[in-house]
């Protein structure tokens, strides 16, 4: 199964604890993240369902190509990274 | 009497309380997090703060023991209208409803819509009346991007009846809760428009409007274009010519009890947006617009580039008590009406608004 990880900067707002998950596209695995962390989905993506500008995701090391509808595939043994771009003032 | 003074900034929210005659100033709520707006809800003491995260997005949250604590609630969410929709960037401002609509809120946001709750900020509904509004597609952006709703007045003889303003996009009144939608806002001069739409009401920019509490009829707008005041609610506003140092500016606070009483913070205008030679003063008019005097006791006045943004000129339910924040991290108060003013910070972050609670 994919492995999926987030950055601490989201543990300043909720916890969200790395795990397994399956699904075979991205956006299969964050639904199933989500099922069970309800509130984080609102962190990540925005209300149409799109990774937030702000966000990124990375697969073994490389960023996904379809930020909005997510459907980068996932295979087992795979390492989803989701962190934030830069952004402050 | 107010007893805590809401400060919403780029780097959390600080809340002032009374000690010895002075405000005292406590520790921040969300350090690090731009507060985009604050309200005190009067109906059960409530107090909201809505966060602008950069990279988590809009989030909302409320307080019931006075900001001791905090709970996330919910926020707005955009329609999914057209190919590529718009999503929800910031509260802009929170209204609470009626007396007797306990748990009713608005929100007004940032692209420019109006949101219902129902149930404390729990949830939100899209106020579809105005969203469906022919005239939304010649709103424009303001100083963002994409126009945003700022001001929501809701008349405390009847809560049914709103009014809103958008920049740009003018000022919108409804009767029947939000239901249906008329525009308003006779009279509102663009000087920027090109010959001959400068009083086309659409593409009003009004930066904020104020409402006398006891006289709700009495609405002071501050426009892009100077100050503006209205007797009959806002169906119609007459131009206040007698602005100095200038009628520019983003912030005006009516007067709860006396119609005739309003504040400004006036700044050069269009893009260069400090005081006027450097001098920080408020402007206060005492008889309707006629004229208005410039107060400047205890406000820096020379080499000052403080601007106060629309949300961040506040007065207390009784009138006497004013605060006002600006960019550049200065909290002034004054206790006598806006006669004098005292510094109670120097460097805080910028200062988004402002807002006192009673109770």
């Amino acid at each position: 199964m994919p492995r999926i990880a987030f950055t601490p900067n989201l543990r300043r707002h909720l916890a969200c604890p790395p795990g397994e998950v399956g699904g075979a596209t991205l956006r299969a695995a964050l639904d199933e993240v989500f099922a069970a962390n309800p509130r984080l989905r609102g962190y990540l993506l925005d209300e149409h369902g799109r990774l937030r500008k702000h966000v990124a995701v990375f697969v073994n090391g490389e960023p996904v190509g379809d930020r909005a509808a997510l459907s980068d595939s996932l295979a087992p043994g795979d390492e989803v990274f989701v962190f934030q771009a830069l952004s402050g003032g | 009497m107010s007893d805590r003074l809401l400060v919403a900034t780029r780097k959390g929210l600080f809340i002032a309380r009374p000690e010895g005659g002075d405000w005292r100033l406590g520790r921040p709520a969300f350090l690090g997090e731009p507060v985009s707006a604050v309200l005190h809800d009067p109906r059960d003491g409530a107090l909201y703060a809505a966060l602008r995260l950069g990279h988590f997005g809009t989030k909302l949250h409320r307080s019931d023991d006075g900001g001791a604590s905090w709970n996330e609630v919910g926020v707005p969410a955009l329609p999914a209208e057209g190919e590529n929709p718009k999503a929800l960037d910031m509260i802009w401002t929170l209204a609470a409803g009626g007396a007797e609509e306990p748990g009713v809120l608005w929100a007004g946001t940032l692209p420019a819509a109006l949101f219902r709750s129902a149930d404390r900020g729990e949830s939100w509904q899209l106020v579809r009346g105005l969203w469906d509004v022919p005239e939304r597609a010649r709103w424009m952006g303001g100083g963002y991007d994409d126009p945003g709703l700022h001001s929501v007045l809701v008349d405390p003889r009847d809560a049914r009846r709103l009014t809103v303003a958008i920049s740009t996009g003018g000022v919108w009144r409804s009767a029947d809760g939000g239901e249906t939608w008329r525009l308003a806002g006779q009279g509102l001069r663009n000087e920027y428009m090109p010959p001959g739409q400068e009083f086309d009401r659409v593409v009003q920019d009004v930066h904020l409007l104020s409402c006398c509490a006891a006289a709700p009829d009495a609405v002071w707008a501050q426009h892009h274009n100077g100050i503006f005041r209205s007797t009959d609610g806002g169906e119609s506003f007459e131009e206040v010519t007698a602005a100095a140092p200038s009628r520019f500016g983003f912030a005006v606070a009516a007067h709860p009890t006396e119609p005739g009483t309003a504040w400004f913070a006036p700044a050069v205008k269009d893009e260069c947006r400090i005081p006027v030679e450097g001098r920080m003063v408020v402007t206060r008019t005492r008889d309707g617009g006629r004229s208005l005097e410039a107060l400047s006791e205890g406000l820096p006045q020379a080499d000052c580039y403080d601007l106060v943004y629309r949300h961040a000129l506040v007065v207390d339910g009784t009138g006497t008590r004013l605060a006002m924040g600006s960019t550049t991290g200065n909290l002034w108060v004054s206790g006598d009406r806006g006669e004098s003013w005292r510094r109670l910070a120097g460097h805080l972050p910028p200062i988004a608004a402002l807002a006192f609670a009673a109770g």
